[in-house]
């Protein structure tokens, strides 16, 4: 059944996307996410440099590169982790993070762009803000709240939504919305084939289990685009595949855009609709699952490069 | 044994108004991974608040009151000294909780000037009553089920409710509780919030208990509340409940042990002598996790 689906998806992405235009959205579809310019840099390391994307609603986009590319980084600026130290971030057709380096950054600014967005004003949320705007994420490293049991983890997740304070919690003024959270919990999680370890410790499931309580808390913050940071590290083929799945089933299910990092590429090649890979934090091809995969800067960055293949190309 | 009665009474209920102020040390170490050294001297302003709301105000509308300025005091010093701080190393929170706790010091002793005030006789909890034929305190009978009462509001507040998660999610994980859309800030006021307003029923169950207040007195019982949230464990709230209990009814033994012996200028140093073994023997606590910190 797996294989199937993982055939019928790479039909459809050959079919929906022309090649030849640049982006995904092919003009007029609405973006979910919209990167422009953004750039991250750390003293005078530049970690992702003028990186410019585009997430079509209802689409899933891939985010690759070699290890050390600036992937997670371009992901914790989009989250709120960091604040990027230049560009423009738009989520659903609105700005979100603007900012341009000012003070002690601007003086040691190393990437492209410095006075596009000087003067306007600057935007920087907080994570829990952007969250509340309908972000959520996975991480690359499992970061479940390890002492408190599966429910818990969702149920906390779900709570970003809830309204009571702790007044009205001492009051006992809440009880029908707590209710109410507490279903929705419960749903999600006999969706997600979790309920039956639904009062253990997050820390004690195994670690496929462990990531899809991952996707389930984030998905409990009820996105609308969801971050999936390397969700099929450590695991086999056969999970992969599955995983594949999965995402294709809550995207459908719940109408969201998903924007994922994988070093996976029968994953990536299997599910993204567009691929953008950056090396050393410079985005170095785009395109659609086919034309990457033939991309000779990809192969290289990925592969290495030999000596007189470097010459040719330096020439 | 009559006698002992008595010393064991008194003990529980001086056991009780530590847990109260310890309450707020481990709460705030929990979340903030910081002594709020300043703990103690929120419960001494809240001591003199007392003094001064009954001197105009009926004792049953100052009590709320105090209760209410002491969680504003709490809350002002989170946002003023602590916030502006968060991605400041530790020790740098530490420094600012030391600088608050003198300023509340020295601010009271210029209000004050000084000199030691009374604290007022609040009619019920002033009263004495006979029990097993000792004259006792009704504070001193009551305290103990008030603060078992607030402890098990406390527990439930955390096990079920949005807050108590959210707290206990970002002791365990600040950043992902933030990506997770927890606000940090309101759940560390809320920290605050609590925890001021225990110490300020602690504040008037421990001063009516005694004759003054000075803008030294929170000092001592702050120290002993910390020994206590450090016996059972920093970070765990039945730990400092039950490390307060055992302090408290250990020091009350040793002060009222015979006065021939006399060992019961002793009792404070007993409580010291008692963190230094803990933190040699077993730093965690009674009831804390083993210390594992992430890098």
């Amino acid at each position: 059944m797996s294989t199937d689906s993982v055939i019928n998806t790479q039909n459809q992405t050959a079919g929906a996307a022309d090649p030849g235009s640049h982006g995904p959205s092919r003009g007029n579809e609405p973006l979910a996410l919209h990167l422009e310019n953004v750039t991250m840099q750390f003293g005078g390391v530049v970690s992702v440099n003028n990186l410019s994307l585009d997430v079509p609603q209802g689409k899933i986009i891939a985010l690759i590169g070699p290890n050390g590319a600036g992937k997670t980084t371009a992901f914790n600026c989009i989250t709120g982790v960091y604040q990027p130290t230049n560009g423009l971030i738009e989520f659903m057709g609105q700005p979100m993070v603007r900012t341009y380096p000012r003070g002690k950054d601007a003086k040691i600014y190393k990437g492209q762009n410095r006075e596009k967005y000087a003067g306007q004003h600057v935007l920087t949320p907080t994570p829990d803000q952007i969250t509340q705007l309908g972000i959520a994420r996975t991480f690359q490293n499992i970061r479940l709240w390890k002492s408190m049991t599966v429910f818990e983890n969702v149920l906390t997740a779900k709570h970003m939504r809830a309204k009571q304070n702790v007044f009205s919690a001492i009051l006992r003024m809440n009880l029908a919305e707590e209710k109410r959270m507490r279903e929705e919990t419960m749903d999600l999680l006999r969706e997600q084939g979790l309920e039956t370890v639904k009062d253990e410790l997050a820390t004690s499931l195994p670690y496929g289990l462990q990531r899809r309580l991952e996707i389930a808390r984030a998905l409990a913050t009820n996105p609308k685009l969801l971050l999936l940071d390397e969700p099929a590290a450590g695991m086999n083929p056969q999970e992969t595949l599955e995983l594949a799945d999965f995402v294709q089933e809550i995207r459908e299910k719940y109408g969201l855009t998903v924007f994922l990092i994988e070093h996976h590429m029968d994953l990536v090649m299997n599910i993204s609709d567009y691929i953008y890979v950056i090396d050393f934090g410079s985005e170095i091809a785009q395109g659609v699952p086919e034309t990457v995969q033939s991309d000779r800067r990809v192969i290289e960055a990925y592969l290495g490069i030999s000596e007189d293949q470097e010459d040719k190309s330096n020439t | 044994m009559e006698y002992v009665i008595s010393v064991l009474l008194s003990g529980i209920s001086v056991g009780g108004q530590y847990a109260l102020i310890a309450i707020g040390y481990t709460l705030v170490y929990g979340i903030l991974r910081l002594i709020n050294f300043a703990h103690g001297d929120v419960f001494m302003v809240a001591g003199l608040m007392g003094i001064y709301f009954t001197a105009v105000l009926p004792i049953t509308l100052s009590i709320p009151l105090v209760i209410l300025v002491t969680v504003a005091l709490g809350f002002a010093i989170e946002r003023v000294a602590y916030k502006p701080l968060r991605d400041a190393p530790r020790m740098s929170v530490m420094i600012s909780a030391i600088g608050v706790s003198y300023l509340l010091q020295n601010s009271a002793t210029y209000v004050t000037g000084g000199q030691p005030m009374t604290y007022p006789k609040i009619p019920f909890l002033s009263n004495t009553i006979n029990v097993a034929g000792t004259q006792t305190k009704w504070v001193v009978i009551l305290t103990p089920f008030l603060v078992l009462a607030l402890v098990f509001v406390l527990t439930q507040l955390i096990d079920r409710t949005k807050i108590g998660m959210a707290m206990r999610a970002v002791s365990k994980d600040f950043e992902t509780s933030r990506l997770m859309g927890i606000k940090i800030n309101s759940v560390i006021s809320t920290t605050f919030i609590i925890g001021s307003a225990l110490a300020a029923v602690g504040s008037v169950l421990f001063f009516t208990n005694y004759p003054a207040i000075t803008p030294m007195a929170g000092a001592m019982p702050g120290l002993k509340a910390f020994v206590a949230a450090v016996f059972g464990g920093i970070g765990s709230i039945p730990g400092a409940v039950i490390g307060a209990f055992l302090i408290g009814i250990c020091e009350t033994i040793i002060k009222g042990l015979p006065s021939a012996w006399d060992v019961s200028v002793f009792s404070d140093a007993f409580t010291f002598a008692l963190l230094i073994i803990i933190l040699i023997f077993k730093p965690q606590g009674l009831f804390g996790e083993a210390a594992t910190d992430k890098v």
